[in-house]
């Protein structure tokens, strides 16, 4: 059979301009003119190039390997991630609180990045099989199962906002054929959440009355005969569902997740403690204006007013340096690779091709909505990379493996039979 | 199509959403670019040494001195023997405690005065011992050096800006000093010159990193000026001296130029004590002195009656107008009689005839309330007769601000005929209701600096340059226009007051002030006044006046003294005047007793009797 094999240009154009917009303003972030620092910044950007180099050659030996690789060896990869995650109990490093990072010889790993792509490749897998359906039980535990399973792992370790990211695959399910009842569910759970957390659970539970009673009665008017039982069972659990989100913040969470939590919600306005971060990262943004104060002129920048600016808070530094123009070619070129990917996912010709692209795509949109969203003060502080740009080998690594196997897949749909 | 398409929609939603924000927060919210030029710039400022200030003859008068103010950052403070700071320092302990507190709430990281101003030995003892105290340190500042302890109202003095400062001109920041009076008010822009400015960049620990784009934006200071003051700080020197221990004001003029060659005030102060840590204490004290005011510039600001040194005015006025001439005689007896049961004193023998030399040197009240009625009683009415005199001294820089550069002043006042028809209710008035002008003890206000030069104008025979305090060396450049402004009376009138003036040295009223081999021409005056005691008006002791200028020939010095409940006018103002004058021109003295006589002499007793609660005599 005659192969053909046409690479996704435009994807691969996308990925080395964020790559390099990337080191750019790590190189920025970490510059100091004065030699001034306490710690050593200054080859951050140099390591960058080397680890841009170093996933290169992966992504090219990945982009060769032959087109079934990946589906094959799937379960393999992820069980192998699993491992990896499992083994931080007993040799991960302790930063920061978390024990997120294996190191080796000065190189630290973190295996959840590279779980989300292995999750990614399990639930294409899984999705692809011909006995799944998502409006079967079973079918749906065993999904939930290969997504939890990680979720659960980095949850422990703790990582809240990596676990978070994990939530992309709903939209992988979704398109897959999953109940959309189970989507408005998630989202109404996720509103409950919230309420819960800015009011007291007195007034959330009477609002909850409420609008369950509104309902029954005006269901009552249009269908007379409407069984009380599953509005009551549906009003309880929600009750239980708020008062166990309270008891969760209150009990369990540590301080430092309840306060960015706070934070995002609006409770606090201490500028110099918690909300520090953010505060900093709109005063850069907004100081940025339309055009920016030029490369390496970013005050707030080179005073380092903006804690972790070269991985978290990467953003900012654009915001800064490259004004409005900047900001917006970033979010141009994230919603077109987002996007293209999503467009090309729909021409695969089986589940495993396309449920892996729409996998990829959700990925990058979460980690675009959540990094971004949170440096403009639009989403809560989460710690998480943005894909391509801030500084780290592991995010650098698995963002660059994740779309060269998109790559792959994409380049070689001409040739996949139909399954 | 909902499955297929919600990512794809969600990414669109999102981004938009993303651009929304960013446009809000870059593009048309402008705070957070001041939000970034706070925190990550610091502007600093690059002060000029301020500008010296020198006598006519070139001698530094104020120039600049370090001070070292003790600072800290609190959160370098480590625990420190406060005892033998306080000794070092000879700062009180509470005090120092209030400091401490205070520095710690405005900021943990910058620095903050602790002790102002400690003088250079407290700086050396302390330096030897500040290993001791940990967080402190000295930080060393220009302040004013007064090489002189007189002519305080002149120089004026400086002190940091206040709120009002701040918004009226945005030059100035917190801390700043700015001119508060004299010289170093009405000069601040030259004295000051203009600070640069300097950005640097800070981090977040609030630590300067390095210039701010390689000082692109940074200017240069530019140099302030000095200033050469016309005065001549021995003469004023030596007036202060002469003042003491009375109160009043001389202002010494070179008719010529109409440079100011002194202005003393009495009472004065130091301008030494504004300046160092006793600066506010000494202020309040000088301030709330509200008896003898040594901050009222009583030679700027005093308006008081002429008495008879208007005499020469209103004669030249006549001349002018003709009502007299040099013939002209009046008979005096004891005074007249000018209305029904009216009667003007004068000093004169019964039967006495003068004529306009004769009169002045006697000072006669009769002659110069006739000519008045006369000069008055010319025109069409009182009204058109008031207004033509009031015209005629105006001339001579009465009755409004003279415009000098020093930034007070008071107009005086010159009654016109609007004046007196508030003052009569619409009722009818004529000359005799005025005839006191005639002798300058009428509602004729004057500042001792108008008398000082309207006796330049006549010294000038009928000019006088606006009087000015500094010497640009360049007319373009001074603050007050140098032309001369003539009098509205010729010049060709001047001679014979001149003659008579010379008269009142020779053979008159103040034969105390003439000085052997020196032409020179004066009047005394006399003038009653009064103040409210418990609600009653209460006459004092008359206020002694001379104006006097010499040589006769090409005048070098033009002067008025003018001396509070000094009784008559020869009796202080004319000796302190002559002393004066032979101080600037002979630069020695040869009268030590009469030097030694004034020197000592105190009016104290004269200022306490209002005061004192009982009855009194004036005059004695």
């Amino acid at each position: 059979m005659n192969k053909t094999f046409r690479i996704d240009w435009l994807t691969v154009v996308i990925y080395f301009l964020l790559v390099f917009t990337g080191i750019l303003n790590i190189f920025s972030a970490t510059y100091s003119s004065e030699g001034f620092s306490y710690f050593n910044y200054d080859n951050l950007a140099f390591k960058q190039c080397v680890f841009f180099i170093f996933s290169l050659v992966s992504g090219v030996l990945v982009l060769i390997a032959p087109s079934k690789f990946f589906q094959r060896f799937s379960s393999l990869i992820y069980l192998f991630s699993l491992l990896l995650l499992i083994g931080l109990f007993a040799f991960g490093n302790t930063v920061y609180g978390h024990k997120s990072w294996y190191t080796f010889f000065g190189i630290s790993i973190q295996p959840t990045e590279i779980a989300k792509f292995a999750t990614n490749l399990a639930v294409a897998k899984l999705l692809s099989e011909i006995q799944i359906d998502l409006r079967k039980i079973k079918s749906l535990i065993q999904v939930f199962l290969i997504i939890l399973i990680p979720v659960i792992l980095t949850l422990l370790q703790p990582d809240f906002g990596s676990a978070l990211i994990f939530l992309s695959f709903i939209f992988v399910l979704f398109r897959e054929g999953l109940n959309p009842n189970f989507v408005f569910f998630l989202a109404t759970s996720l509103v409950l959440a919230l309420f819960s957390l800015i009011k007291p659970f007195f007034y959330v539970s009477v609002l909850l009355t409420g609008v369950f009673a509104c309902f029954y009665f005006l269901s009552k008017k249009i269908n007379k005969k409407v069984s009380i039982i599953p509005l009551v069972t549906a009003f309880i659990s929600s009750c239980i569902y708020v008062y166990s989100i309270n008891y969760i913040y209150n009990d369990l969470l540590s301080q430092r997740h309840k306060d960015r939590i706070d934070i995002f919600l609006g409770k606090e306005t201490d500028i110099m403690g918690v909300g520090y971060n953010l505060n900093q990262s709109i005063i850069a943004i907004g100081s940025g204006g339309l055009s920016g104060k030029g490369y390496l002129q970013g005050t707030q920048t080179k005073g380092k007013f903006v804690p972790r600016q070269h991985t978290d808070y990467i953003f900012s530094t654009i915001g800064e340096e490259w004004g409005f123009y900047g900001t917006s070619i970033i979010i141009i070129l994230f919603a077109t690779l987002v996007l293209r990917i999503l467009f090309r996912a729909e021409h695969q010709k089986n589940v495993f091709g396309r449920s892996y692209a729409y996998g990829t795509a959700s990925l990058i949109f979460m980690h675009f909505l959540i990094n971004v969203g949170m440096s403009i003060g639009l989403v809560p502080t989460i710690g998480i990379p943005l894909p391509f740009i801030s500084y780290g080998g592991s995010s650098m690594f698995t963002f660059t493996i994740l779309v060269f196997v998109y790559l792959n897949i994409d380049a070689n749909r001409l040739n996949e039979s139909r399954i | 199509m909902i499955r297929i398409h919600l990512l794809k929609l969600l990414t669109i939603l999102i981004s938009l959403t993303f651009f929304i924000r960013l446009f809000g927060l870059q593009v048309l919210d402008k705070d957070y670019d001041k939000l970034s030029q706070n925190n990550a710039i610091l502007e600093i400022e690059d002060y000029p040494e301020r500008g010296f200030i020198f006598d006519r003859n070139g001698k530094v008068l104020v120039s600049n001195q370090p001070a070292y103010d003790v600072m800290i950052i609190p959160e370098n403070l480590s625990p420190f023997d406060t005892l033998s700071f306080c000794k070092l320092t000879s700062i009180d302990k509470k005090e120092l405690i209030v400091n401490l507190e205070s520095a710690r709430k405005y900021s943990r990281r910058l620095p903050s005065v602790i002790v102002n101003q400690i003088s250079k030995e407290t700086y050396a003892r302390l330096q030897e011992q500040m290993w001791k105290f940990q967080g402190f340190f000295v930080q060393k500042k220009s302040i004013r050096d007064y090489r002189v302890n007189c002519g305080s109202n002149v120089l004026g003095y400086v002190s940091e800006v206040n709120g009002e400062d701040l918004i009226k001109d945005k030059y100035y920041r917190q801390g700043d000093l700015i001119g508060r009076q004299g010289i170093e008010k009405s000069y601040e822009k030259e004295l000051r010159g203009k600070k640069g400015k300097k950005f640097l960049q800070k981090d977040r620990f609030n630590r300067i990193i390095g210039p701010y784009k390689n000082g692109k934006y940074d200017t240069e200071p530019s140099q302030a000026q000095n200033i050469n003051l016309t005065i001549d700080i021995e003469l004023q020197s030596y007036g202060e001296r002469l003042m003491k221990n009375k109160r009043g004001g001389i202002v010494a003029i070179e008719p010529e130029t109409g440079e100011v060659l002194a202005l003393i005030s009495a009472p004065s102060y130091d301008p030494k004590i504004l300046v160092g840590r006793q600066r506010s204490k000494n202020y309040m004290e000088l301030a709330n002195d509200t008896i003898s005011k040594p901050l009222f510039d009583r030679a700027l600001l005093a308006q008081y009656s002429p008495g008879s040194t208007l005499k020469p005015l209103n004669a030249l006025i006549a001349l002018q107008e003709k009502v007299i001439d040099n013939k002209t005689k009046h008979s005096c007896n004891e005074g007249f009689y000018y209305a029904k049961n009216a009667h003007m004193d004068c000093n004169c023998k019964y039967g006495t005839k003068n004529d306009l030399i004769k009169s002045i040197h006697k000072s006669c009240n009769t002659f110069f309330s006739k000519t008045y009625l006369n000069l008055i009683n010319k025109s069409k009415s009182a009204i058109n007769g008031v207004e033509i005199w009031k015209k005629y001294l105006e001339s001579f820089g009465l009755g409004n601000y003279l415009g000098y550069d020093l930034p007070i002043g008071r107009p005086g006042l010159i009654p016109g005929s609007g004046f007196y028809n508030d003052l009569y209710k619409g009722e009818d008035w004529s000359a005799t209701n005025i005839i006191s002008n005639g002798i300058g003890q009428g509602e004729v206000l004057v500042t001792p600096i108008q008398l000082a030069n309207f006796t330049s104008a006549i010294a000038n025979k009928g000019f006088y340059i606006t009087p000015h305090f500094v010497n640009t060396g360049n007319k373009e450049k001074t603050k007050v226009k140098l032309s001369k402004n003539y009098t509205a009376v010729e010049s060709n009138y001047f001679y014979n007051i001149i003659d008579g003036m010379h008269k009142v040295i020779e053979e008159g009223t103040a034969r105390i002030a003439k000085i052997e081999g020196l032409n020179m021409c004066g009047k005394t005056g006399t003038v009653e006044n009064f103040t409210i005691i418990k609600g009653e008006k209460t006459q004092l002791t008359d206020h002694s006046i001379f104006i006097a200028f010499a040589p006769k020939e090409n005048p070098k010095i033009a002067i008025a003294t003018f001396i509070e409940n000094g009784y008559w006018g020869s009796r202080w103002a004319a000796p302190i005047s002559s002393l004066m004058i032979e101080k600037y021109l002979n630069n020695s003295t040869t009268r030590p007793r009469l030097e030694k006589r004034m020197l000592n002499g105190s009016l104290e007793y004269e200022y306490n009797k209002p005061l004192s609660g009982v009855n009194f005599n004036i005059n004695e």
